[in-house]
């Protein structure tokens, strides 16, 4: 939104004052200032003249020459504008003076114009950027002295600033200029003047206008009726002023309401009295077409508040007007509406009309019903101080229906000193409340608040609104900056995100893995590609494609899009991912949410089995690191549809399942890359954290020398499970038996083999190797019933 | 006579050490010189044929000879070991350590790398990091933030919903009532977490993004407490000693509310495109805590004030690292992400 300095001043004596600077001081307490115009700043030397003598230019079908007087001379202009007269008063640009274009200043210059000779400029409204209209030339009142700055005569220098929206929505207060008027009334603590407006009882003795409110999304109703309007052009001021924030003029009617809208923040619309005498304001059951005033037809749903005529609609409340009602260039007579209608009715009926208008989006504020009367008596005001013929024939007809209650907040300096953590004097605190509109009474550090009604209807309502209302006019860069002086407590650590940085430090920098980050749906059409088929999971109900609607039920299928998606950065490269995953939903019905890792490793160096190893020995570092503990895999009972259904393995700790480890199924491994070996797990990061960390027994290392002794062992190493095989040899292997290791594992000609290494140590004394025999015997035999003969 | 051999055996044994240049060679002349079967050794046991006085001149002079040769053996065992060592080194291979080698660095998330420097220098101004979840419900993301159906404030989150009627969480602040019941009054807690707006995506909007969350909450916790936490921890984040200023901020669960500007990290406050010439970055919404917020807590806001706080991790990882384009943070690219190899 825009606002005009001039405007703005009608209200406030701003004077002796650094202008851009208090419109930074507005940044800092009330609302961001976007950017800053200066307006009229690109024109100067543009003085009031007239046209005395005005000729066709022999060889253009539209040049005149003119002969302009400047008030101190006759001067030759050749000018193309079609409205271009003798007798005509316009703005002349002289010689050295200056107009704004889009890219600067242009300096006037003397110098010939299709070979005649040129002093000077005659503008048009547009030239001197103080409206759209270009058609031809500003045409200036035949009284005004020549000679005399256009600038001492109409505002054209105006600073204007811009507001976002969004930073004013909470403040329906300042939609208009006298409210942002009270915001540098109380930053400078300058006082706000009234507006001047007419008294709404002195109309009381004329008839009622006929209104009936049949709906509770009307707050309050105003009505006026006004005859004998012959003013159909806004004077230039006020059209200077609207152009300025944005709005362009229509015609006096019109851009009167949009002008006190501007000024005041409160949406008007002027009905044709011929077309509406009446007024009802309510809703119908059926929809139906209306043609508004920018000529759309749009459909009227149930839930939309119309103000109709005799039951014919002709406004959709608080949006916008109908066309067939509005005023016309030949209106003299008019219906005023200076309403309140309920927010959030206007705001979901915009959104269901697709429609959001200067009206809607200062209703859906929630605005002040005591604003609508002091609306419509400035409209009067304005209206006969213009159009002095212009005649108020009916009463100021109220229909009240919905009053906010009155608020009022008791507060004492204690509690601002607690909240700022700094002195405000009481002093201060009251003159700030006061600038800003509220009551105030006082019994020393104690203060009664009466909320003013314009910031009653949601925005000020609790002590912590107080605080505000004077630290932000106070300005939080006088603010003293401290540390707390609570006491210290310890902190309470997460081990689940402690879990999640141990998991991502073993595999950044003991594999080498990259991190990445992917969404928390489905990429269907990803999916797609890879042959894996969506999960059947919570969906959201309004992604921006269906392809993203189903949430992710595994890291993994996303992972392996990536992995393909980076064929071409290295021959091998790890990834994995901490993230959400979504199980369906739980007993209550909520999402079953999850924590999970994924791990995923593309290699076309290795075999497929040394990729799954790979990752096997990720998945333990991580869980040895984070519990202590080793895990055990065992075959995974239903594996995912694009898991290997043989190479599927479940992941255990402790008897708990943490996740899985596999490598692809053939069918999504021709789809994703046949010539590398792709291999992943997924771990539950939650479950994993949860586990008990089991912890460090120390044991002093033996000072007496070990015996390694190897066997060899024919036995086909797939068939073999190494987990059982060591827990059986040390079952029979004897105290001394301190470790067993694999040392070789052989698969080729002649069959394969895996060599064994068992390590004996006493702490007591040096071991002989012949007092172990019984051990290895008993080793051999047990090794022997389950399959493993020596190798020759 | 004796004396002549003794100086015939001296000269003999100079000459045969001059010319023994290896190991091998010298060794050889040690042996045959002093070995028990050598001359000086002969010569030695020929002294018992001699008289106490030529015994005791004699003695001498083959000592002295004996002395002579060990230490001279023994300084060109030296010398001849330090030739070897400098021959070794002279014709040594030489190595190129800028011969290219395909070598795998590991790379954490950018997220990550931020999110650490965020939690650690919370962490040693006492804050709990914890965690919270990415679906919940209207309740913890809306009404516990005095946010009630149809506030304007909901127009500004475009929410994505679950058929099951909850919804993906639009920002970090969902987790206060959460954190708030969880431990109660006083609390000091960041939570980071992901969260989700349903909008479009192009190089400045994505639908998924990081934000972290703060609150502390005492008694007597003030705004002038807000704004001294605020500069810290941002100039820790930023290594910089950075000003910052509050403007007034509207959001429905702070009173009042402030949208938190630092001075640019480009220009210094000095005023570049970066910042539009304000010296001004605009970084994070912040403010009191609600009373309604802290009731729903569980938490007498006459007893105890608090301020929250949410910073973009995503904004102010692209901040940091320079990255231009929102959608590199969840494409998966190793391009991209395999730059963050370092912490």
């Amino acid at each position: 939104m825009l606002f005009s300095m001039n405007w703005i001043r009608d209200f406030v004596d701003l004077s002796g004052l650094d202008i851009p600077a208090l419109i930074h001081r507005f940044t800092l307490s009330t609302a961001e200032v976007e950017d800053v115009y200066f307006k009229g700043a690109d024109v100067s030397g543009v003085i009031v003249a007239r046209i005395v003598s005005c000729e066709a230019h022999p060889s253009s079908d539209h040049l005149h020459l003119l002969k302009v007087d400047t008030g101190s001379g006759i001067v030759d202009c050749v000018c193309g504008a079609p409205n271009a007269r003798e007798g005509l008063t316009v703005a002349f640009a002289t010689v050295g003076g200056t107009v704004p274009t889009p890219s600067g200043a242009l300096t006037i210059a003397a110098r010939k114009v299709a070979g005649y000779p040129s002093e000077g400029m005659c503008c048009s409204e547009a030239e001197l950027g103080i409206s759209d209209d270009n058609s031809g030339l500003w045409e200036l009142p035949a009284d005004l002295p020549l000679g005399t700055d256009v600038k001492a005569i109409y505002d054209v220098d105006d600073i204007v600033f811009e507001v976002d929206n969004k930073s004013l929505t909470n403040r329906p207060d300042l939609w208009g200029h006298y409210g942002i008027a009270r915001e540098f009334a109380a930053m400078t603590g300058r006082a706000l003047l009234p507006v001047p407006k007419v008294e709404l009882t002195a109309f009381d003795h004329l008839p009622p206008v006929e209104i009936d409110v049949r709906d509770a999304l009307a707050y309050r109703y105003i009505g006026i009726k006004a005859e004998n309007v012959t003013v159909h052009e806004s004077p230039m001021q006020m059209k200077i002023r609207l152009y300025y924030c944005g709005s362009r003029a229509i015609n006096f009617l019109a851009d009167l309401t949009n002008y006190v809208m501007m000024e005041l923040g409160q949406p008007m619309h002027a009905f044709d009295l011929r077309k509406v005498d009446k007024i009802e304001v309510q809703r119908f059951e059926k929809p139906f077409s209306f043609v508004t005033l920018d000529h759309e037809e749009r459909e009227i749903g149930s839930e939309t508040l119309m103000i109709t005529s005799n039951d014919e609609p002709v406004a959709i409340a608080g949006i916008k007007g109908g066309l067939a009602s509005g005023i016309a260039d030949d209106t003299t007579s008019l219906l005023l509406e200076s309403a309140t209608f309920d927010g959030v009715s206007v705001r979901r009926s915009g959104v269901a009309l697709g429609l959001r208008t200067d009206a809607s989006m200062r209703y859906e504020k929630m605005l002040d019903p005591e604003l609508a009367p002091v609306a419509s008596a400035r409209f009067l005001y304005l209206l006969t101080k213009i159009d002095a013929g212009a005649t108020v024939i009916s009463a100021a007809t109220d229909k009240y229906l919905f009053r906010y209650p009155t608020i009022e907040i008791d507060i004492d300096k204690a509690y601002y000193d607690r909240y700022t953590g700094i002195d405000i004097p009481t002093d201060r605190i009251e003159v700030t409340l006061r600038a800003l509109g509220f009551g105030v009474v006082r019994t020393g550090d104690a203060l009664h608040v009466t909320v003013p009604s314009w910031r009653a209807t949601k925005d000020v309502s609790i002590k912590a609104d107080l605080i505000e209302e004077v630290t932000r006019i106070y300005g939080y860069d006088n603010f003293e900056i401290k540390t707390s002086v609570s006491p210290l407590y310890p902190v309470r650590e997460d081990r689940g995100r402690e879990a999640d940085d141990v998991a991502k430090d073993v595999l950044v920098k003991s594999f080498g893995y990259h991190e990445v980050h992917s969404y928390l749906w489905c990429d269907a059409a990803r999916y797609k590609d890879l042959g894996i088929a969506l999960p059947q999971n919570p969906r959201i109900i309004n992604a921006q494609t269906p392809d993203h609607d189903t949430l992710r039920a595994s890291m993994i299928p996303t992972l392996l899009s990536f992995l393909a998606e980076n064929r071409g950065f290295a021959p091998a490269y790890g990834l994995f991912e901490v993230g959400k995953t979504v199980h369906g939903f739980a007993a209550d019905g909520s999402c079953d949410e999850h924590k999970a890792l994924g791990i995923a490793l593309y290699d076309k160096t290795v075999s497929e089995e040394e990729a799954f190893l790979t990752v096997r020995d990720a998945v333990v570092a991580i869980i040895r690191a984070v519990t202590h503990k080793t895990p055990v895999f065992a075959v995974l009972d239903e594996p995912a549809d694009f898991m290997h259904p043989a190479n599927a393995f479940a992941i255990t700790v402790d008897g708990v399942t943490l996740g899985a480890l596999s490598v692809l199924h053939p069918a999504v491994k021709a789809k994703l890359d046949k010539k590398a070996a792709v291999a992943f797990a997924e771990m539950d990061m939650a479950t994993l954290a949860s586990l008990p960390v089991a912890p460090i027994r120390y044991k002093t290392p033996s000072r007496f020398p070990a015996i390694e002794i190897d066997f060899s062992f024919v036995a086909d190493p797939a068939a073999v499970n190494f987990d059982e095989l060591c827990a059986l040899c040390r079952e029979v292997g004897g105290a001394l038996l301190t470790d067993i290791s694999v040392v070789d594992v052989y698969e080729g000609e002649g069959g394969s083999s895996i060599a064994l290494r068992f390590v004996f140590s006493s702490d007591e004394r040096t071991l002989a190797k012949a007092e172990l025999a019984p051990y290895t015997d008993a080793i051999l035999a047990a090794l022997g019933a389950r399959g493993l003969k020596i190798k020759e | 006579m004796l004396s002549q051999q003794i100086e015939a055996l001296r000269a003999s044994f100079r000459e045969a050490l001059a010319k023994a240049d290896t190991k091998e060679a010298l060794e050889a002349v040690r042996v045959s010189f002093l070995g028990k079967k050598g001359p000086i050794s002969d010569l030695m046991k020929g002294l018992r044929d001699l008289s106490p006085e030529e015994k005791k001149d004699a003695g001498q002079w083959i000592n002295a000879l004996k002395t002579e040769a060990e230490a001279a053996v023994a300084e060109k065992g030296k010398a001849l070991e330090e030739a070897a060592l400098a021959a070794a080194i002279r014709s040594a291979k030489k190595f190129n350590p800028t011969l290219p080698r395909e070598a795998s660095h590991g790379s954490y998330h950018p997220i990550t790398l931020v999110s650490r420097d965020v939690n650690r220098i919370f962490s040693t101004m006492g804050f709990t990091v914890e965690d919270y979840v990415e679906i919940t419900d209207d309740y913890h993301c809306f009404e516990a933030l005095n946010i009630p159906k149809h506030h304007p404030a909901r127009d500004m989150q475009d929410t994505y919903y679950i058929e099951n009627g909850q919804l993906l969480k639009t920002h970090t602040s969902a987790a206060q009532n959460h954190i708030m019941r969880k431990y109660g009054a006083p609390l000091r807690a960041i939570f980071p977490g992901r969260c989700f707006r349903n909008e479009a995506i192009d190089a400045c909007h994505e639908n998924t993004f990081f934000q972290m969350e703060g609150m502390m909450i005492d008694k007597d916790v003030s705004i002038s407490n807000l704004i001294y936490f605020m500069k810290t921890m941002l100039s820790e984040v930023f290594g910089a000693d950075l000003s910052v200023r509050l403007r007034p901020g509207f959001f429905p669960f702070t009173e009042p509310g402030f949208e938190l500007d630092i001075s640019c990290t480009i220009c210094g406050g000095k005023g570049c495109p970066s910042c539009k010439n304000t010296g001004w970055l605009e970084l994070c919404p912040c403010g009191m805590i609600h009373p309604n917020v802290l009731r729903e807590g569980g938490i007498d806001p006459e007893v105890y004030t608090g301020f929250a706080f949410g910073l973009g991790m995503t904004r102010l990882a692209m901040m940091k690292y320079g990255v231009k384009d929102i959608r590199d943070f969840n494409s998966g690219s190793l391009k991209a992400l395999s730059q963050f190899d370092a912490k």
